[in-house]
């Protein structure tokens, strides 16, 4: 290929690469004619979502359509926010067992990861990132696992863009621990795990106190490096949430003394037996990410398991964040997408419905912070929208269409690819693009 | 797919003879476990030293709880034998299905059912449950599903491990499982015979055994055999696999001559006994039936043949997250495909896993079924159909509820061999029957009766009558009939 050649080709590219970008950044959308919830207020029938620029600039029934707007007819459907789940293992690692590689855990023997920026090998591209995206969910929070503190995540749209940056909603959007498992936790017993959180919060008050002598090394050693205490200062300062695995009730307890001891700003995952302290999590403010799907007691900190514990939770005044907790179904990767039946399961078991899907959109959006961007259907908000065939819980009810920051995102799943290619038997091994 | 399964249920009424293999292509060895042979095992005590056919060493003492004549009228009744009858009614009657149909005659004293907005459909059957063998809560004490020592153990019987008071059952039976086939973990080639299980409150396993259902055999393709004995013996591979099987295999076909011969002319002294190879000449003789774990299409295929090699059918694939690869296959040799809806992606043969899995093979006219291996999804196996209904939709396969019901009764029932007794609303069938509060495949809808054998077991309304094991009490507080 001769230099000249070379050249123009790669003005070509770049002419088609802003040919693609320019009309995405600059189009306006208008959903028209459904039943929109914009969960931040009441369902609008008939309502209009006007989408610019990636945002939403208006939502309501007499909302005022440019003319250069790309009409979207939703009649008959469901028009929700897009969906977030927010406990998940998404973009680290595609394959979860013995295969591939796996971004979710650091290596560490004292179970102490507070460093661990997990969204450094979160992977963009994830084969599970279009599927999820066909079941309506658009963000998540993408999880580190194990140990004691297992590391800070973050929130991210599944855009499909491959830089990071194109991607993340919120970075760490929280800390993540678990005090469930003292052999994950590296520990003996719940009382040396207490004890361990204490040093970790005392040390990184001192090291946060006493930088420059730590720097000259006129400290007492810390119970963790530099780059962990760094990292938990906000979490320390209460800026930051901490996000706490805990199914007991005693360890939801004790969890809570803590938080108050130390004015951290605690969320409990899992939560099994949460019901059994709804009160006391309701008057310390102290969200809750659970399921509706478990009621078997699977360990002896699970006793307590009722699928009950959602509605019961938000009865007391909880906020909650509703997550996948069936248990095998790998709800936390291949089957993040199944959240809206989980929030479905809860209504069966007692939920209101607009709570139900609250604990999918703007209830872990507010718990995490990022309900300016994400979460609702209002002015301001990143244009995360799906229309919806029916509603969104059911399972005959596919999401139709799904916007991402303003753009329709239908690429097929390699889910869909294999179903097509295996429709007739043989198949065609050829390429379906 | 409604012919294949009507000539199912003419095969298996001939199935109810002894010993008498239910498919046609009987091994080309012959089938010898003969009613003479058979009254051995049913009536001489200590006849251990013996390898007898059809042996019945750990028999069922089940019997059907009290019942009370019950009518439920004005309901919608999915019966996985036809169309559905809206507005019908069902008569349960001395543990039977007395009667079905758009309306019944009822005896005065019966207790009677208003169904209205309700659904009725035979009770669920899991053909691949380890409640019982893996109990809860999951601590190592209870384990019991796995023999991980080495990679043949088809002498062990899941049913020696499974635990009744594992609180996991009455969660079963709430979500609407009548029936199941409690199988041995998936660790090792041949992992064992599996326990079916009427979902009851007993003081022992032999309480809750299906009277005079077959035993199942537990076999186990891909990375799981290769994973454990790897660095132990092997096989590390799966060609390792295949030689384990067919291994066997040839030790048990000796076996089964040795000792049919010993029965036919009973001269000197009988031959060894050999708990494992006789589990295996079982299976060539075709009394038990072969329940394997396969994840793989290229898989399936090889064992396919291998099956043909030593003259044994596969009654069901199990866990085949890719057998939609293979559906026309699978219909040409009358294999089950026993299936999730959407699990997936957490290993790497279960990576091409998608969700119109179901339909696809049904499409294709293979008996297809959902199954769980698992606890809790053992409660929402409509909710699992569901998804996989919608899936079939996507992609241009309407699969009727008519059709989808089936998934979950009549097609597992025959893969038990036990289509002649469950799985459909039929009059004279067990009345296995669940009442649910509203369509089955709607995700708000609860289970609110489930009757085995006519008895009432589990009832939304009568928290205090709901069936709590021992280990639930004190340790599991009570819910109090919280809705």
């Amino acid at each position: 290929m001769n230099p000249m050649t070379r050249q123009v080709r790669q003005v070509l590219v770049l002419a088609a690469a802003c040919a693609f970008a320019l009309p995405a950044g600059a189009q306006t959308i208008a959903i028209t004619g459904g039943k929109v919830y914009p969960v931040s207020g009441p369902a609008i029938e008939n309502g209009t979502v006007l989408i610019r620029d990636g945002k939403i600039v208006a939502v309501g029934k007499d909302v005022a359509i440019p003319s250069d707007a790309q009409k979207v007819d939703a009649t008959g459907k469901w028009v929700t926010p897009g969906l977030v789940n927010s406990y998940t293992n998404l973009g680290f690692g595609d394959v979860g067992f013995s295969a591939g590689p796996r971004e979710l855990r650091a290596k560490r023997g004292d179970g102490i990861a507070s460093g661990f920026a997990s969204w450094e090998g979160y992977n963009t591209q994830s084969v599970h990132i279009a599927s999820t995206r066909e079941g309506g969910v658009t963000s998540v929070l993408a999880s580190p696992a194990g140990g004691l503190i297992s590391g800070q995540a973050a929130i991210v749209d599944l855009t499909g863009a491959i830089a990071l940056p194109d991607v993340l909603v919120k970075a760490p959007a929280t800390m993540v621990s678990q005090i469930d498992d003292n052999q994950s936790a590296e520990v003996g017993a719940k009382g040396e795990l207490f004890g361990r959180l204490r040093d970790l919060i005392e040390d990184t008050k001192a090291y946060e106190h006493r930088k420059a002598d730590y720097e000259r090394a006129q400290t007492r050693d810390f119970v963790a490096s530099r780059r962990d205490l760094e990292a938990m200062i906000p979490v320390v300062e209460g800026r930051e949430p901490l996000t706490i695995e805990a199914e007991q009730a005693s360890d939801i307890e004790g969890a809570l003394s803590l938080a108050k001891e130390y004015g951290l700003k605690i969320v409990i995952a899992g939560g099994t037996e949460a019901w059994k302290v709804a009160d006391k999590l309701a008057a310390a403010k102290v969200p809750v990410l659970a399921g509706a799907m478990n009621n078997i007691p699977l360990s002896f900190s699970m006793l307590g398991a009722r699928q009950e514990n959602l509605a019961m939770l938000r009865k007391a005044g909880v906020e909650v964040g509703i997550i996948g907790n069936a248990g095998g179904g790998d709800e936390e990767l291949f089957n993040v997408r199944n959240v809206r039946f989980e929030a479905g399961n809860a209504v069966a078991y007692g939920m209101s419905w607009d709570d139900a899907l609250r604990g999918i959109t703007l209830g872990p959006a507010e718990i995490y912070g990022v309900s300016d961007k994400i979460g609702s259907l209002r002015p301001g908000r990143e244009a995360n929208v799906v229309i919806w065939s029916g509603d969104p819980f059911e399972f005959s009810t596919r999401a139709e269409a799904v916007f991402i920051r303003g753009k329709k995102l239908d690429a097929p799943s390699r889910q869909d690819m294999l179903e097509n290619r295996y429709k007739t038997l043989p198949p065609n091994y050829g390429s379906p693009e | 797919m409604r012919i294949v399964v009507a000539l199912a249920a003419a095969i298996t009424a001939f199935a109810c003879a002894p010993a008498k293999a239910s498919q046609a292509p009987a091994p080309k060895v012959a089938a010898t476990g003969d009613t003479t042979h058979q009254k051995d095992t049913a009536t001489t005590a200590g006849a251990g030293a013996l390898s007898l056919p059809n042996a019945d060493p750990y028999p069922s003492t089940y019997k059907p709880f009290p019942s009370k004549t019950t009518v439920i009228k004005n309901v919608t009744i999915l019966t996985a034998a036809g169309p559905r009858i809206t507005g019908g009614s069902i008569l349960l009657q001395d543990g039977k299905i007395a009667a079905v149909g758009a309306t019944v005659n009822a005896p005065a004293d019966a207790v009677v059912i208003d169904g209205t907005g309700k659904f009725v459909t035979p009770g669920i059957i899991d053909v691949h449950s380890h409640i019982g063998d893996y109990p809860a809560p999951g601590v190592e004490a209870n384990s019991d599903g796995n023999e991980m020592v080495r990679p043949v153990t088809a002498y062990v019987w899941a049913e020696h491990s499974v635990w009744p008071q594992d609180p996991q059952f009455p969660r079963q039976l709430a979500g609407g499982v009548t029936t199941a086939q409690i199988l041995p973990g998936s660790a090792n080639l041949f992992g064992g015979r599996s326990a079916i299980v009427k979902i009851v409150p007993s003081r022992t396993v032999q309480g809750m055994k299906f009277p005079g259902a077959k035993y199942g055999l537990k076999m186990a393709c891909g990375e799981n055999p290769k994973r454990v004995y790897g660095n132990k013996g092997g096989p590390q591979t799966r060609m390792g696999n295949m030689a384990g099987y067919r291994t066997a295999w040839i030790e048990a076909e000796q076996y089964r001559r040795k000792w049919d011969k010993w029965l036919k002319d009973r001269k000197g002294d009988p031959p060894a006994r050999d708990l494992n190879l006789e589990t295996l000449a079982e299976v060539l003789r075709g009394n038990i039936l072969v329940q394997m774990h396969c994840y793989r299409a290229d898989e399936m295929a090889q064992v396919i043949d291998m099956s043909h090699e030593f003259g044994y059918k596969v009654r069901a694939f199990h866990h085949g997250v890719e057998a939609y690869k293979i559906a026309d296959l699978l219909a040409k040799e009358g294999i089950g495909a026993a299936v999730w809806a959407d699990w997936g992606g957490f290993k790497m043969e279960a990576n091409d896993a998608v969700r119109a899995n179901l339909a696809l093979l049904s499409k294709a006219g293979v008996r297809a079924m959902i199954h769980s291996d698992d606890a809790s999804g053992t409660q929402r196996l409509t909710q699992e159909v569901a998804k996989a209904m919608e899936a079939g939709k996507e992609i241009g396969i309407d699969v009727s509820e008519d059709d989808a019901i089936k998934w979950l009764t009549i097609n597992p029932a025959w893969a038990l061999d036990l289509d002649s007794k469950i799985g459909s609303i039929e009059t004279g069938k067990d009345a296995d029957v669940v009442l649910w509060s509203g369509d089955p495949f709607s995700v708000y809808t609860r289970t609110d009766k489930v009757w085995i054998d006519g008895a009432l077991l589990y009832d939304r309304d009568d928290a205090k009558g709901q069936w709590r094991t021992d280990f639930d009490l004190g340790y599991v507080p009570f819910a109090g009939g919280a809705k």
